[in-house]
């Protein structure tokens, strides 16, 4: 692997304007006003944190992994990287990774992709693309499934091969890691604290992960 | 028995809901071809390709023969039954009018009349609004005959001289599929010439996947894709 760089940020948690823990199998829907910073932390590390974003003002312009990865012509998350919309425009700005790399090509864990990834068996599971639509239907925004796609997972950790091989590799993450972001446009925040128990990546134990956000002023 | 022969030209954009059990072929008939494609559950297009599902099922980051491309729903929409190829790529999105407008210069169908620079972008939107479908239904797509590297850093370059004249690769319908396509320059094209490479595009009538079917024995995640799709049918 090559070397993770990693960025700290000098916000103090005592000085944001929000502060909340949300267990594993929740979800989290909120407004970030342009100017506005969130960070995620990873309390315990090699968590998934699921996340997606709209435009607050157009809901049909949301994150695109592709656009965003593409514009860098890299495939990580990190300091630096800004997360592009599917109409080529800058959503949010990464200001802070004290992690080092996110992932944007696995996807949200769902019912149905656990009956495909690990057994038929497996559709009772609670997973992320349910806590992404609950969210979403009691949000009070004009948003469903139609507008639910590619989204990022904070915290994981899966390279390519030079084969075109995807891994899903040990995770990079670690008790009290975090990746700040700072808002481009006025976005609405969509997290699912990621309940995945068939994956080795969170050692088969979901935990807690905790939003702060911080005002423009501060 | 060829049931729909047709030639995709340079920029064109094209959709059909096809029947279950088709191949749909696209060969390059020059080299350097990019086709930029989606795909829905034609009866329920809620129910649409997801790019991240399918890569972490098939533990890939690109496509070939063997592969099965997954709905959100986890069904199998389309297999890659044929690739003279071996990769497609499934990371770099598609290309957008203002990308266009910079890497290969100004056009507009008053200069250059059908022979515009025409965007995928654009296309999608267009094709997908024939079918009462519009940008909130514009997911992640593929594109067929194009090859991205990443390194160990996970930087992303697109490898010139991957599509010789004659490439060629088939999808077999799972279900009643809608397919839109989309023959413009992959979106990491370096500059210059708008690249003209025309596609020409074969629907047959092709067998149901047995038992010993190449894409249902590739892996077990594919098998169990094609048995959610076979499920519909019950």
């Amino acid at each position: 692997m090559s070397t993770l760089v990693y960025t700290e940020s000098g916000r103090k948690p005592a000085t944001a304007s929000y502060d909340k823990v949300i267990p594993a199998g929740e979800g989290w829907m909120h407004r970030i006003n342009r100017g506005q910073t969130l960070r995620i932390v990873d309390l315990e590390g090699n968590q998934a944190a699921d996340t997606f974003f709209f435009s607050a003002q157009d809901v049909s312009e949301r994150y695109s992994a592709q656009d965003t990865i593409r514009e860098q012509e890299a495939i990580y998350l990190t300091t630096g990287t800004k997360l592009m919309s599917n109409l080529g425009r800058p959503m949010l700005t990464i200001t802070a990774d004290t992690c080092g790399r996110h992932d944007t090509l696995g996807g949200a864990c769902a019912a149905e992709s656990n009956m495909v990834r690990y057994d038929l068996d497996r559709r009772f599971m609670h997973s992320c693309r349910d806590t992404f639509l609950w969210q979403m239907l009691t949000s009070g925004y004009p948003v469903t499934k139609r507008d639910l796609t590619h989204n990022i997972n904070f915290f994981m950790n899966v390279p390519v091969t030079p084969e075109g091989g995807l891994q899903f590799a040990d995770g990079v993450s670690a008790p009290g890691k975090y990746v700040e972001l700072r808002a481009d446009m006025d976005v609405l925040c969509l997290v699912s604290n990621c309940p995945q128990l068939n994956n080795p990546c969170n050692a088969y134990n979901p935990t807690p992960i905790q939003v702060l956000v911080w005002d423009e002023s501060c | 028995m060829s049931t729909l022969t047709e030639t995709l030209p340079a920029g064109a954009m094209w959709s059909m809901r096809i029947t279950r059990h088709r191949l749909l072929r696209l060969t390059a008939l020059e080299r350097g071809a990019n086709v930029s494609a989606l795909f829905f559950n034609a009866t329920q297009p809620l129910d649409r390709l997801n790019v991240p599902d399918t890569l972490k099922a098939l533990h890939t980051a690109k496509l070939t023969r063997g592969h099965v491309l997954m709905s959100d729903m986890g069904h199998a929409l389309v297999s890659l039954t044929e690739d003279s190829l071996g990769w497609h790529d499934p990371l770099g999105g598609h290309i957008h009018a203002a990308q266009i407008a910079e890497k290969f210069g100004a056009s507009s169908y008053q200069k250059d009349r059908n022979d515009w620079q025409r965007n995928a972008h654009d296309n999608f939107l267009i094709e997908l609004a024939k079918h009462g479908l519009g940008r909130r239904d514009m997911v992640a797509n593929v594109n067929f005959f194009s090859k991205i590297a990443v390194d160990a850093a996970g930087r992303m370059s697109l490898v010139s001289g991957h599509c010789p004249a004659g490439a060629t690769v088939g999808l077999r319908t799972e279900m009643d599929v809608l397919v839109v396509l989309a023959n413009c320059p992959h979106p990491l094209a370096p500059s210059g010439a708008y690249p003209r490479v025309p596609v020409r595009l074969d629907i047959v009538v092709t067998e149901a996947p047995g038992a010993d079917d190449f894409c249902r024995n590739f892996r077990p995640e594919g098998a169990r894709a094609l048995t959610l799709t076979e499920r519909l049918f019950s």
